[in-house]
């Protein structure tokens, strides 16, 4: 249908000299693109939409009373504090190693660099569960430091480091390859400037590195926040699902829905979702402040350099 | 603190030491080697036995089903991808720029929530499930349910990959097709496909990759039937339950050595489709 509306198309005319006016037309017609338009957006509406919507209206299925007493049951608070800890435990951490390597990476020449690089981004694909695994492995009852840590009554797996210790291993690239990047294109000329006038490292990076990084480095936190609290499969299988002590929030969501508890269920979920949302609109913020200063920049060094 | 293997250049910046000092000691306390206690514990097995996990008839029926629902999952990502990229690069409509942040809903939204939501809409009493429940066909715990949830996960992949690929597609090339006579289907095939052809294949292995090791958006929606509805990353979360390790660790490393290798195969396509956008381009 498609190519036969083409077909009919009369071919653009051929622009002698470069068009003042606007450019030639190569668009498809208006019905095809409204047919695309309209299948783009019934495939997003089927994919995205409907899950979302579906999440706050199952969470308010049984009313609003439901939905108040699943947040404030004290395993649901438990599960919202253990959450929030780990997250703000394995966040910093995250960030600190993302401005320390992207730092070492784009700042010096050194051999081996894009191995680092590739390394860095390998917990990306290792699936969730895996993830769990290898910390099992190592600190579990029967891993190769679980004699060791039983002698000294350490627990790790089915504990709350454990869950920390799969949460920053799911979450560890996300600062740094969002700086890597970015770094990259800013270059080194403006520490370079800054320490010959006499400041000190630390001054430099952080009157002038973090400036320049600041919005990348935003949204690098919120992915790393984002996954961080919702990560599921990974702390399933260090978790030992004690509930009140090792659950977090997705933990308790899947609880309760096993439970066939599904507007409570839904309810804590649709506190995730919520989250995820701001997620989604800060990102957004963060990708448009950082888009709009690159282009000042690059419209300062223009007018500078002409 | 100085490191030995690695040769640091001339430069007035400070730090090098601390930074990279740091950096490699964390990333080999949090990644290289737990990682590596995978291969470990899979060196000191029984060779025949470790065979014998990975090769059992419930494994080789989860690998199945994984592979093939990522792949059928990918591959609607791949054409309802392309399409979503193009819409959003190419027209304008009212609410795109909501419709552009949503994109990502499935990076930023929990797998356990997408699971059960997705659950809730194609089971038979389900908004959608209820609409198919009349001609007898089920969707949530059935194949069909799980490769739902695997296309909802790797949607953003294709959708992210191809955007900036297609926007920076210089117009001349299709106004010089177009005034040589070519139609606008023509113009899409000969020259746009081939174009953004590398980068689609790139955004395909992403969302394969991803699907591949998917466990909480599928869990619930999969039925976890074993040998018929049941995919690989269960088939090992059954195995850790059992506390049976070696089951667990087999199966593991099999996964996570394919995973590596489609790692390898995306650097490869990555590297391809940046020489190709810089000779086309």
């Amino acid at each position: 249908m498609a190519m036969e509306n083409n077909a009919t198309d009369t071919p653009a005319p051929i622009p002698a000299v470069i068009p003042q006016g606007p450019p030639v037309k190569i668009g498809e017609p208006l019905f095809v693109r409204c047919l695309l338009i309209g299948l783009a957006l019934l495939f997003l509406a089927l994919f995205l939409f409907l899950p979302l919507v579906a999440v706050f209206s199952n969470a308010l299925s049984e009313g609003l009373g439901v939905f108040l007493t699943a947040i404030a049951d004290p395993y649901a608070r438990a599960a919202v504090r253990l959450t929030l800890m780990t997250t703000a435990i394995a966040v910093p951490l995250n960030i600190v190693f993302g401005i320390s390597a992207s730092w070492a990476i784009t700042k010096f020449d050194f051999f081996g660099k894009s191995f680092l690089v590739s390394l860095i981004d390998l917990p990306f694909t290792v699936s969730p569960v895996i993830s769990g695994v290898i910390f099992v492995l190592l600190f579990g009852a029967h891993g190769f430091l679980g004699p060791w840590l039983s002698a000294h009554d350490i627990k790790i797996i089915f504990a709350t480091p454990g869950i920390i210790l799969v949460t920053v291993f799911v979450t560890f690239p996300f600062v740094a390859r969002e700086l890597i990047p970015l770094m990259q294109s800013h270059g080194s000329d403006d520490e370079e400037a800054a320490l010959s006038l006499g400041a000190s490292g630390w001054q430099t990076f952080f009157r002038i590195t973090v400036p320049n990084i600041r919005w990348g480095l935003l949204y690098g936190i919120i992915l790393c926040t984002a996954r961080a609290l919702g990560e599921f499969g990974a702390v399933s299988v260090v978790s030992g699902h004690i509930r009140g002590k090792t659950i977090t929030m997705p933990l308790h969501v899947e609880i309760l829905y096993n439970e066939y508890n599904f507007a409570s269920a839904f309810a804590v979920a649709s506190l995730l979702a919520m989250v995820s949302l701001v997620t989604l609109a800060l990102k957004k913020f963060a990708e448009w402040k950082g888009q709009k200063e690159a282009r000042d920049h690059a419209a300062y060094v223009y007018q500078q350099e002409s | 603190m100085s490191v030995p293997f690695l040769r640091k250049r001339q430069s007035i910046i400070p730090g090098f030491g601390l930074t990279m000092g740091f950096t490699l000691a964390y990333l080999g306390l949090v990644v290289l080697i737990p990682l590596s206690t995978l291969y470990l514990k899979t060196a000191s097995m029984d060779g025949q036995a470790l065979w014998h996990t990975i090769t059992s008839q419930r494994a080789i029926a989860a690998y199945k089903l994984s592979f093939g629902a990522s792949a059928v999952a990918a591959c609607i990502n791949t054409v309802c991808g392309l399409l979503v990229a193009w819409v959003l690069v190419r027209y304008y409509f009212p609410g795109k720029a909501l419709v552009d942040a949503l994109v990502d809903l499935p990076f930023a939204l929990p797998t356990a929530v997408a699971g059960i939501s997705l659950t809730s809409i194609y089971s038979a009493q389900g908004w959608v499930g209820r609409l198919f429940a009349p001609f007898d066909m089920k969707i949530a715990y059935t194949r069909v349910g799980i490769t739902i949830a695997l296309t909802f996960i790797g949607l953003p992949f294709v959708v992210r990959t191809l955007q900036p690929v297609l926007r920076d597609l210089d117009p001349e090339v299709e106004e010089a097709a177009s005034s040589l006579g070519a139609t606008r289907w023509q113009t899409f095939v000969r020259v746009l496909v081939p174009t953004v052809l590398p980068a689609t294949l790139t955004g395909f292995a992403l969302a394969f990759a991803r699907a591949l090791g998917e466990y909480g958006s599928v869990v619930f929606i999969a039925g976890n039937m074993p040998l018929r509805t049941e995919i690989a990353p269960l088939l090992i979360m059954t195995r850790l339950e059992e506390y049976d390790y070696k089951g667990a660790t087999a199966l593991a490393v099999f996964m996570l050595s394919v995973s590596f290798l489609l790692l390898f195969g995306i650097n490869m396509l990555q590297r391809w489709s940046r020489r190709h956008q810089e000779v086309g381009g």
